[in-house]
């Protein structure tokens, strides 16, 4: 039977659950934290309209939350958590087979489901907005990363009103001409620039791309790619394309720093927020590079960068804060005014096939416990757990710690109606 | 909560040629979130404050259990977001109006407008009140 998927993923999923509890924050702008209140991690379309960016530190963009009158949330993962299980449960009700691929998102297989199937997923999409609150979008067609493109226009396309069915679709081509290459699933931004220069423009370009050209230029996993998006299934449920080639976590500083202190705080919270990162993505990381720059316009200009290869792949924020810290140590100049740090974590690896170090001195199944123990804290507390490396002060850094209440999950925390 | 709630496992040990008078009886254990809870994924509890719904058996500090899922009919007990505050009050829907109508002399029923931010939260399957 010819393959069907269908991809499911919450609006806004941070702060569609916060409006869930809280009416008001309907129509309004509204961003959410990281664990430490560092930066943004979901935005209201509302605030995206504001151009507050994605992962910007919250410090950037306090004067903008000020002027706007920005409704601001430290997150609130225990009320994220128990939300993505009940929408997941009710997705569930709509097909036996489900893979849930993050917090927010889940593919179905809806092969069989006979031929109306914008429907179905109309139907889908005002169940889980009913019964949980959570608006979705929904991309249909024969292959994930057709379905992953679908979804991605379905949810920013208005006349797709949130859901749009490719499968069995006459003007395939014209869609796939209109997505840029960057869109497309598994195709990371080096793969896009390398594409470029071989003149493809479109994921239609890639779609009739030269197959043994592809497999010699991006092996065997660009081969899949292509054949995804010319409708050949090659990832069926449960299996998907390699995860990301990099994880960066840099950011611009609201005001120059120069002490070495405060460079290293700034390099061991990117390397802590990068460390979130990986283990949200279940990955290890061999390589990791700091860079530091001061800014581009002034006369006392410096950029360097330093990489630290771990001897066993991690994803150990103590090692990842250890490692940046001896980096900013070598970076270091005195008499600068740094602008710009940033962590780069390369060398990707499922953390489940890390291959042990004969010589690694580090207990990997103690520290892999202890960070789960990290961030299960802080999914559940007010005040984070911080590494020590990360400075009490922090004085680049703004503080906002509004986390709403444990809605769904705590006794004393109930939403309240009068 | 799991989706499919608690199973208890009965398991008697049963000597050869002596049945268990006691299995015919086999059931679950009385599952009291099961009863009150149909359908867990759509299924909130709220905590009341106030007394505007006392006629109804409903008190400050009583716990309401709320079911998304149900489509709301004329004289249920809903909760619904107003103006950006959760309500709870006795619905009244006709051809030509819905209301939302407390349940205390000294509060006033109110008529939902074009101009009304409105939408029903959920409706309202029990109230869990402590003696």
């Amino acid at each position: 039977m010819k393959e069907i998927f269908a991809l499911v993923d919450c609006n806004n999923f941070y702060v569609s659950c916060e409006r869930v509890f809280n009416p008001k924050l309907a129509g309004r702008p509204v961003v959410v934290l990281s664990n430490n209140d560092g930066c943004v991690v979901a935005r209201s379309n509302e605030a995206k309209e504001l151009k507050i960016g994605m992962g910007v530190p919250a410090f950037e963009v306090a004067d903008l939350i000020k002027r706007h009158n920005i409704e601001v949330f430290s997150s609130n993962y225990t009320l994220y958590a128990d939300m993505s299980r009940r929408v997941m449960q009710t997705l569930a009700t709509f097909t036996p087979e489900i893979e849930i691929y993050s917090i927010d998102e889940a593919f179905l297989n809806l092969a069989g489901f006979g031929s109306a199937l914008a429907d179905y997923g109309r139907r889908i999409q005002r169940t889980v907005k009913k019964w949980t609150g959570m608006p979705v979008s929904i991309g249909i067609a024969g292959t994930k990363t057709l379905a992953k493109i679908a979804n991605h226009l379905a949810k920013h396309s208005a006349k797709f009103n949130g859901v749009l069915d490719l499968s069995g679709s006459a003007n395939l081509e014209q869609v796939l001409a209109e997505v840029p290459l960057e869109k497309v699933w598994g195709i990371g931004i080096r793969s896009a620039i390398k594409l470029k220069r071989a003149g493809l423009k479109t994921s239609l370009d890639l779609s009739r791309a030269d197959i043994s050209w592809i497999r010699s230029r991006f092996g065997v996993l660009g081969v899949r790619t292509v054949y995804e998006l010319r409708g050949n299934c090659c990832y069926p449920l449960e299996d998907n394309p390699p995860a990301r080639q990099s994880i960066v976590v840099s950011r611009m500083f609201g005001a120059p720093v120069e002490s070495i202190e405060q460079l290293k705080e700034a390099a061991a919270t990117y390397a802590d927020r990068a460390g979130e990162k990986l283990r949200e993505h279940k990955l290890a990381a061999n390589l990791q590079t700091v860079f530091v720059t001061t800014s581009r316009f002034i006369k006392n200009k410096y950029f360097n960068s330093h990489t630290f290869a771990f001897e066993t792949a991690t994803s150990d924020t103590t090692e990842l804060i250890r490692a940046a810290t001896s980096s900013i140590e070598k970076l270091y100049r005195i008499n600068y005014k740094f602008k710009k740090c940033g962590v780069v974590l390369l060398g990707l690896v499922p953390q489940e096939r890390v291959q042990r170090n004969l010589f690694d001195k580090t207990d990997r199944e103690k520290s892999r416990r202890l960070m789960r123990a990290v961030d299960a804290v802080n999914a559940k507390v007010d005040t984070p757990v911080y590494w020590a490396a990360e400075g009490l002060s922090r004085d680049w850094h703004v503080k906002f710690r509004r986390r709403s209440k444990k809605f769904t999950t705590c006794w004393d925390e109930l939403p309240e109606v009068a | 909560m799991s989706a499919g709630g608690h199973h208890a496992l009965f398991e008697a040990v049963v000597p050869a040629g002596f049945p268990s008078p006691a299995a015919d009886y086999e059931e679950d254990r009385l599952d009291l979130n099961r009863h009150l809870v149909k359908n867990p994924a759509a299924t909130f509890f709220v905590r009341v404050t106030g007394d505007s719904m006392l006629g109804a058996g409903i008190h400050h500090g009583d716990l309401l259990v709320v079911d998304r899922s149900l489509e709301p009919r004329d004289k249920n007990v809903v909760i619904a977001a107003v103006d950006g505050e959760l309500t709870v009050k006795r619905i009244r829907i006709n051809r030509r109006k819905i209301t939302l109508e407390p349940e205390n002399h000294n509060y006033f029923a109110q008529e939902i407008t074009a101009e009304t931010e409105f939408e029903v939260w959920g409706v309202v399957t029990n109230v869990i009140h402590q003696l």
